[in-house]
């Protein structure tokens, strides 16, 4: 059962298209990662998705009502800011209750001095606190809450925002970026406790970010989007194994895939690098871009393997080796993942030979859709000259 | 003994500690020097001449210790000018603040014309308050002036403004708030453009759904410190207001717009009391002095600064 989703959302500013008609739905609990570069509209979607921006044209909705036409306060969700947006001149504790206080009580009653003497407040005040307090406890504030925003760290600003959008239980949590402004560190350990905080509260997340890492390791589906569009949604593993777009394979991935221009015959054959392989031949345009990530690209001693290259420069990371390699025959760098063992004796200048797994190359079509393909014949023992 | 040689001659640090000492003291001489000459001592001097029976034009004065004070207590003019003062200041100072931010608020909220709003209604801090006299003394005239004809359209007989005493007070204050609300509306701008977009992002989600709603949760708390500072310049403009009272009504009717700068100013330059003209100044200087301690005491505490 979706239980949040959005119809072809459109929005321009000033006749500058900024979402071309995204879509995408959410199941029960589900966190959603939506991922991209920076000016690729995600943060709009969000704002539009919070009401806090319009949409030209789609719907959302959020359980089985449509939103659209609703207030941000009306829509039932929660948003974390990139700033956390804490009101400064309130406490934590303050910052926690608004959301409550907003709602539970009227205006009169959130009135100082004179709402105090009105019935029925301090019962409704005494529940807030209640509920402030429980909320702080569990995210581990509660010794925070009669802090104000600028006596605390990053680290715990971080937290009061969550516990101010958790408090109430919203349909749908939003987060934009809320980790950008935490150090490296904290950021790793942040991670964490947002995916447990989310899988104990069981609320449906979208959650923008532009560090692909942050939202293949978060997310149990990620949703890429590049100028516009959301090219793909799907789960970590896919996006990453099986891209179904060139934008996508290029954008996801540490370090960056392989993508090597290539030619189709009329048969649909594409050979490179001692590779045969078949892609379907009814799409337009004879161009191709073959694309493989460096893990699956092996090295060899020179004159041995499919590809001539000569090391550029190496990066050593630890548990593995990045090697730099310009092919001889078109000159572009290819990457290479490697164990420090398979890198070990290599030099810069050194020619060797590369190798490509045939079952991990994809294909991609001259308007960036991934082809089908099916390797016709293992490597072939051939090397390319240019 | 190397120790009781280093114990009697300065250490390295010490040396460079005391050089940077005196070139601090040198390079902060000129400002001291003018702060002495053009406010210490000037001050000091009206403080000392409030003791004395000094008359412009004589060559010798004596000291009267606290007579010209004890004189002020009873002098009529002095304490109807008080009073005028501070209803003049308790009208001008809220009144110009609320429209201060009432039209900045106004502005913020709407993008077109922006520049054009903020330039018309900061005008009038711009003109000169002697030359735009004549036209108020127009507007107030109670036969040909626009204001009463206004009324009279509603069948209200209009008072005559600037001649009456019992409304001549009102009509300086028009004047006053008049000149001060662009002031206070530029300051309240600036403030305004200060308060970051994301907290009425957050405080639209957290349900504040009503513009009351997020002025109250976002701006007015966030507007404190400029509230505050308005708050301080309005109040002081006000108690030294001069220009309107000397070009429009000198004191009168019958001393009912007689307002504290206007009386020292008769006292000093019109009878030539020094002594005792300073001796209002430096009540004046008081009362100031002592609002804003009393304002910063009970407002400070209460607004919060990023």
């Amino acid at each position: 059962m979706s239980v949040f989703s959005l119809r072809h959302i459109e929005k321009s500013f000033g006749g500058n298209a900024i979402l071309k008609g995204v879509s995408l739905e959410a199941e029960a609990g589900e966190f959603i990662a939506l991922v991209g570069p920076s000016g690729c509209g995600k943060s709009t979607l969000l704002r539009i998705v919070a009401g806090l921006d319009h949409a030209d044209a789609g719907e959302i909705r959020i359980g089985n009502r449509e939103v659209s036409q609703l207030r941000a306060a009306d829509r039932d969700i929660a948003m974390v800011f990139q700033s956390y947006a804490l009101y400064p001149h309130l406490t934590a504790g303050q910052n926690i209750a608004v959301p409550l206080a907003m709602r539970k009580l009227s205006g009169a009653q959130r009135l100082p001095f004179i709402g105090g003497i009105l019935p029925g407040q301090r019962q409704i005040c005494s529940d807030i606190q209640r509920q402030v307090h429980a909320m702080a406890v569990s995210l581990k504030i509660d010794h925070l809450l009669d802090r104000k925003p600028g006596q605390m760290s990053g680290g715990q600003r971080q937290r009061v925002a969550l516990a101010r959008a958790m408090v109430r239980n919203p349909s749908v949590f939003l987060m934009d970026e809320p980790l950008s402004n935490l150090d490296a560190n904290l950021r790793v350990h942040a991670r964490g406790e947002i995916v447990e905080l989310h899988r104990r509260a069981g609320v449906p997340t979208l959650y923008v970010t532009h560090d692909q890492s942050e939202a293949l390791s978060m997310a149990d589906r990620v949703a890429v989007m590049i100028g516009g569009n959301l090219l793909q949604l799907a789960t970590p593993q896919t996006i990453y194994d099986d891209p179904s777009h060139i934008e996508v394979a290029r954008f996801v991935g540490q370090p960056r895939i392989n993508l090597l221009p290539g030619q189709r015959d009329a048969q649909g054959l594409v050979e490179f690098g001692g590779l045969r392989l078949s892609a379907s031949p009814d799409t337009v345009g004879t161009g191709v871009t073959l694309g493989v990530r460096p893990e699956f690209v092996s090295i060899r001693a020179e004159g041995e393997g499919a590809l001539a290259a000569r090391v550029e420069r190496l990066e050593f990371l630890g548990s593995e080796v990045i090697v730099f390699a310009k092919l001889a025959g078109i000159g572009e760098t290819m990457l290479a993942k490697v164990t420090p063992a398979q890198a070990r004796g290599l030099v810069a200048g050194q020619m060797i030979g590369l190798e490509l797994d045939p079952s991990r190359v994809m294909l991609f079509a001259e308007n960036g859709h991934r082809l089908p393909v099916e390797p016709l014949t293992a490597q072939l023992r051939e090397t390319v000259h240019g | 003994m190397a120790d009781a040689v280093l114990s009697h001659t300065l250490s390295p640090v010490e040396t460079a500690g005391r050089r940077e000492a005196r070139t601090a003291w040198l390079l902060a001489s000129p400002a001291i020097l003018l702060m002495i000459l053009f406010i210490v001592l000037p001050t000091v001097a009206v403080i000392v001449l409030g003791f004395t029976d000094f008359e412009l034009g004589y060559g010798t004065f004596r000291f009267v210790g606290l007579e010209n004070y004890h004189e002020l207590m009873s002098d009529r003019t002095f304490r109807k000018s008080l009073w005028n003062t501070t209803v003049y200041t308790s009208i001008v100072t809220p009144v110009s603040i609320a429209l201060g931010l009432g039209i900045a608020l106004l502005i913020e909220s709407e993008p077109r014309g922006r520049s054009f709003f903020r330039t018309v209604y900061f005008l009038p801090v711009a003109s000169l308050l002697v030359a735009m006299a004549t036209v108020w003394q127009y507007l107030f005239h109670p036969s040909i002036g626009p204001l009463n004809t206004f009324l009279a359209l509603f069948g209200i007989p209009g008072p005559n403004w600037l001649g009456a005493s019992s409304t001549v007070l009102y009509g300086l204050s028009i004047i006053g708030i008049w000149q001060s609300v662009g002031f206070n509306m530029v300051l309240f701008l600036a403030g305004l453009t200060a308060i970051p977009r994301e907290l009425y992002s957050a405080a639209e989600i957290d349900g504040a759904k009503s513009s009351l709603d997020r002025f109250r949760l976002v701006t007015w708390p966030m507007l404190g410190p400029t509230t505050l500072f308005v708050t301080t310049i309005s109040v002081i403009n006000s108690v030294k207001v001069f220009e309107t009272v000397k070009t429009l009504t000198e004191g009168g009717p019958n001393k009912a717009s007689e307002m504290l700068l206007f009386t020292i100013y008769q006292e000093g330059f019109v009878y030539l009391k020094v002594g005792y003209a300073s001796a209002m100044t430096v009540v004046f200087l008081a009362i100031l002095v002592v609002l804003m301690a009393l304002q910063y005491w009970f407002l400070d505490r209460k607004v919060h600064y990023t």
